[in-house]
Order: C-alpha cells, then structure tokens, then sequence
C-alpha cells in the first residue's frame, strides 16, 4: 500500500548496499543459544570466504559462551531466511550467492544451551 | 458613547464559548482547504467540526490558573528535596538508572509531543479540537520542563545525566523512542491523534507513568513523584481528548472506520513495543519493587484496556489482534529486554548488574511458568562469571527490527526458545522485523520505513563517529569513538553498577550523613 502523502513520496532505502564502503551486511543467529540477546549483524567483505566467517569471525562473536568450543561446523545445519541452506566452506559469500542483509541461522545439534535452557 | 454592560461576569459555560467557538472565523481571502491542507489527505471525513464535545470546557486563563498553582507547589517540593540532599534517601543508587532511563527515553519526548499537538492543533480545521490540542501542547513543554527541573538536581551527584538531549539523536536505545515519535509526527494529524492522544495517552498511559512514579514513590524519590503528581490532572484531560477525539472521527463518516481500525492496531503495537523499557525496568532496575510488569499488563491492560474497547466496540472498532500475543510476550519481554542490555552494558548511559538470589526468588515468585525454566541459568552463569572476573560484554552490534528498532530479541509467541524472525522484500532489498505486528506496519507503509535510521546500520555505514575521525587508521577502536559521539563518559555513565563511581559515592556520601566516621 502507498503512504497517505499530500504530496509525491518517494525516497530511497537508508541502507541500501551502496552505503557500506564495498561491505555488505550479513545477519547471523545461533539456535538455542539466546545468552546472545538477538542475532549479530555484521558488515563484511562479499569476497570473505565462508571458511573465515566460520573460524574467525563468528568465534570472535559467539566464543564467550560455553559451547561454543564443541561446535561441530560438519555436523552444523543452516537456514538461510527459514529455508534449509548448504554453505561451501571453500566459496566467498558472494558466490555461494549471500545476499546484502541476508540472514543465516546456525543451527548446532545436541547443543541445548545453559543447563538445556536454550540461553 | 455609552456601552452598556449586561452582567459583570460570563458564566463558565458562556465564557467556554466565546474563548473558544467564538474565536473561530472562515477565512475570505484564501480558501479554507489552502489554509488547512492537511485536514483530507488522510481520507478521514469531517462534516460538522462544531459536534466536537470537549468534556472538561476549559479556557486559556483557568487553564493558567490551575497550571500555576501545581507549578508553585512542584518547586516548593523540589527546592526542599535539593537543599535537604533528598538523593540520599534512595533505597539504593541503582534505583538512579530507572530514572536515567526516563531522563533520556521519555522526558524528551514529552517535548515532541508538544511540537506534535501544536502542529495538530494548527492543522485541524475545527476549533474545539484545536483549543484542546493547544493545551496539551503546552502542557507537554511543561512535563518536559517540570521532568528536567527535577532530575537535574540527580546531574549534580550522579554519572549519566548529563546531555539527554545530545543522547535521544544519536544512542542506539533511544531510536527506540524517538523512532516511535518520528513516525506520529510525520504522519497526518488525525493519524497523529490516534497514535499519541488515543494510543499512548489513553490506551498504554498508565502503563508508563503510574510504573515509574509508583517506583519513584517506593524508593524514595520525592522529586519524581512530584512532578508524577503534578502532571496527573494533565493526563486526566489527555486521555478524555484521545477518547474523544477517536469518537468524534467515528461518529462523524461510516468511512472512517476502516482508516481509523488500521491505525489503533499500528499504534498499539508501536506502544507495546516501546513499553518494552518498562517491563525491565519494573522487573530488574527498582530495588525495591512495586509489582511484576506481567503485573501490570494484567490490570492496566487486560482488565481496564479490555473494558475500554467493549465499550468501543459500538463503534465497530476491535481489539487489535496483536494485542493477543501481549498475553504471552508480559511473561517474557522484562527479561529478554534485561538480559539486552545487560550484554551491551558497555554502550548505555546507564548501569546494568545481575539480580541476586532474592531478586531472582522475586523473579521465580512473579513469574512461576517461565524465570526458572528459560532465564535463571543464563543470570546465574553471568553472574558467576562475572564473579570470576569474565564479566560478559557483547562486541558485536546486534540485528534490529526495521520498524521498532529494538534488537531482534522477541521470541516466537509459540516457543520461548526461538527468536522470532520475520522479513518482506521491498523493491530489490530486504527488511526485517520482530514479529507479525511489526511486518504488518512495513507492509503497509514500506516507503516511510525503508528510510529508517537505524543506528547498527548507521554505525557500520561510518556515520557514528566524531567528525575527523579516520577509521583506517591502526588500532582504531569504534566502539570507543561510538561512546564518544554520543557524549558517554565511557567507564563512569556504563558497564556494570558493581565497581561504578555512582556505587561508590553514594555509599560514601550516606556514610556521611548517618555516620560519624
């Protein structure tokens, strides 16, 4: 539906790609670990290959949290927007096709968080 | 020549009409529709202005009367509540966060509010709602001036006071407000009555101010409570206003009924959401309690908002359906909003602890189907380890709902355990939102929302920092240029109350005033 104006309004996205200084913004959540109050955003380089997003960027982010150190990238499943999703560990984000404000959720079985809590 | 008096004075009733009615003219050198053009475009119908009831008919000089006599009393309060050093009396200096929180999230807006009824009031074509948005509106600059008179004296002792104003435009949080009130006043001025007179005034008013002066007056805060007094009579007229303002569009056209459902259900969501702040502060930061936000939801909302929309509903209006999961997010949302601001702890101008164990018992006791079971582990391990010297700092900015822009931290309305993610596509990109109310607001309106100012995106696109800050430079901290463009006093207006300076001073200076050493 059009925004009831009394004149023409029309104005772009505040946050559309260009913006970011050749970076694009990718969203990330862990499943059943809510001690992270919220999924992070982040502003990356489409050319990062998925492999570092995995084993420098997201242990930077999620380390503090006492599973973190049995996560099991081969036994983790993804969702990219709720739909299932296979990354490839050795493609950048742009070629496996992510996105500007795409999201991903890390899904880690067996890890149930605080005392199973989900926190 | 003579003029020949009648009476000596007007009667109440008489001098209503001639002080307001009567004030009124139709211009001649300029159509009407030129010189309100903002009274159709909404697509509400007005076709007699003069059917406006106002239920409390008061003029300007009694309205002067009164508000001055409440002015005189509130200083006489706060000078006494200064010179006696009445900060000292606190319950305990956690307690100065809630109204750090009021300071920045809600005095400011009581000042926008007071642009947005002067801009209603120029814009409604009729007088009576004209004369009745003109008070309001200095009644808003008078809460907002009341409320910082008040609290300025806390900015003489305590960290995190000092520059609301500099904050609400910039910090993270406060968008969260500001945003809120950003989106009434760009909006036409009967949307503008729906979502601050009806909405907020009527609808959720008393789940915001009677919690804070309510908590003012169980710790200890005679300053507070105070103006909470002072601005009570006010919200009594406020409220009469939204009622009667949404009764008059729907008395006036069949046709506004539509126009007018769709707005209640997007400013009731708005306003849940904004309450969001309550919540935590209810059930985390007033050392002494007053009851559980669930509490609260209960006999402010389900109790008195359910009597209020029975007797709506003669009019055709409904409850809006997103209320219905406020009925299961009152059991979650003061936790998750803590446990927020808790981990980003480092970015508030106020301070965040962990609740102890009789707190958490409080907790469990408030909230018997969900503390233990989804929340207590997750305190007590940031407590011990906080205990252990691993206090737990976020460091990276979170994700943020498009249209309230809180932190995607709600969780689905069926399972407690999963964050609630919602997104639409909008002319090639993406936007995400917390829940269905949210979507739905994007999705009607995409155009207004895809420009929100969203202050992650704004942080990553390098619009955050001070100017002449070079962000390429070797061992550039952005988070600490963050603070610093917010004007935070980084390591005295954050972090954790345990070791902070207001912590320590306050203890020092109650040492002083009940002790001998």
């Amino acid at each position: 539906m059009a925004v009831q104006a009394l004149k023409d309004y029309n104005f772009p996205s505040a946050d559309s790609q260009d913006k970011f200084h050749g970076g694009q913004l990718l969203y990330v959540g862990w499943d059943d670990h809510l001690m992270f109050c919220a999924p992070f955003a982040f502003c990356l380089p489409p050319s990062m290959p998925f492999s570092e997003l995995c084993e420098k960027v997201l242990p930077n982010s999620f380390g503090y949290h006492p599973e973190w150190a049995k996560v099991d990238f081969k036994a983790a499943t993804w969702l990219k927007s709720g739909q299932p999703w296979q990354p490839d560990m050795s493609k950048t984000l742009a070629e496996q096709g992510l996105k500007h404000k795409d999201i991903l959720r890390l899904k880690t079985p067996g890890l149930k968080g605080l005392a199973g809590s989900s926190s | 020549m003579d003029m020949h008096a009648t009476k000596k004075k007007l009667g109440i009733k008489e001098k209503y009409a001639h002080m307001t009615r009567g004030l009124d003219w139709e211009t001649s050198y300029q159509p009407m529709d030129k010189v309100f053009p903002q009274a159709t475009f909404e697509g509400i119908k007005i076709h007699d202005w003069d059917k406006w009831e106002d239920p409390f008919r008061l003029t300007m000089d009694s309205y002067w009367k009164y508000q001055a006599e409440k002015e005189r009393k509130l200083y006489a309060v706060l000078d006494a509540f200064a010179q006696n050093n009445g900060h000292l009396g606190l319950t305990d200096a956690r307690y100065l966060n809630a109204i750090k929180l009021f300071l920045t999230g809600i005095s400011p807006l009581e000042y926008v509010a007071h642009r947005g009824f002067a801009a209603a009031g120029r814009n409604f074509p009729g007088v009576g709602p004209r004369v009745a948005c003109l008070m309001q509106s200095v009644d808003e600059m008078r809460h907002a001036q009341t409320q910082i008179h008040a609290l300025s004296n806390y900015n003489k002792h305590y960290d995190g006071f000092h520059d609301f104003k500099h904050m609400l435009e910039r910090v993270w949080y406060l968008s969260v407000p500001k945003s809120f009130f950003d989106d009434a006043f760009s909006a036409g001025p009967f949307e503008y009555m729906i979502a601050i007179g009806f909405s907020f005034e009527y609808v959720l008013t008393n789940l915001l101010f009677v919690p804070f002066m309510s908590g003012a007056a169980y710790n200890g805060d005679m300053a507070t409570v105070t103006f909470g007094f002072s601005a009570q009579s006010d919200e009594a007229r406020h409220m009469t206003l939204g009622l009667e303002c949404i009764k008059f569009m729907l008395e006036q056209d069949p046709d506004n009924l539509p126009i007018v459902q769709k707005w209640i259900d997007k400013w009731a969501w708005r306003g849940v959401r904004v309450l969001t702040l309550v919540a935590m502060m209810m059930d985390y930061m007033l050392p002494k309690r007053v009851m559980s936000w669930k509490e609260a939801w209960e006999i402010y909302f389900e109790q008195n908002g359910g009597a209020l929309f029975a007797d709506l509903a003669r009019y055709g209006i409904t409850m809006p359906e997103c209320l219905k999961q406020c009925s299961i997010d009152k059991e979650h949302i003061g936790h998750q909003a803590w446990a927020t601001f808790y981990q980003y702890g480092g970015a508030a101008a106020f301070h965040t602890w962990m609740p102890s164990d009789d707190e958490m018992d409080w907790l469990s006791a408030k909230y018997p189907n969900t503390f233990d079971k989804y929340y207590r582990a997750r305190f007590t391990h940031w407590r011990d380890e906080a205990e252990k010297g691993n206090r737990f700092y976020s460091n990276t900015l979170p994700m943020l709902c498009q249209v309230c822009q809180i932190p995607m931290l709600f969780t689905e309305p069926d399972d407690p355990t999963t964050i609630c993610y919602r997104e639409s596509d909008y002319d090639g990109e993406k936007y995400h939102t917390c829940s269905d109310g949210c979507k739905h607001i994007f999705d009607n309106e995409p155009q207004k929302y895809i420009q929100a100012w969203l202050p992650v995106h704004q942080i990553y696109q390098g619009n955050c920092f001070p100017e002449g800050t070079d962000p390429t430079v070797e061992g550039f901290d952005p988070l600490a240029k963050v603070l610093e463009w917010y004007h935070f006093d980084n390591g005295h207006d954050n972090l954790d109350f345990e070791g902070s300076r207001d912590q320590a001073n306050f203890a020092a200076w109650r040492g002083m005033a009940t002790k001998n050493t």
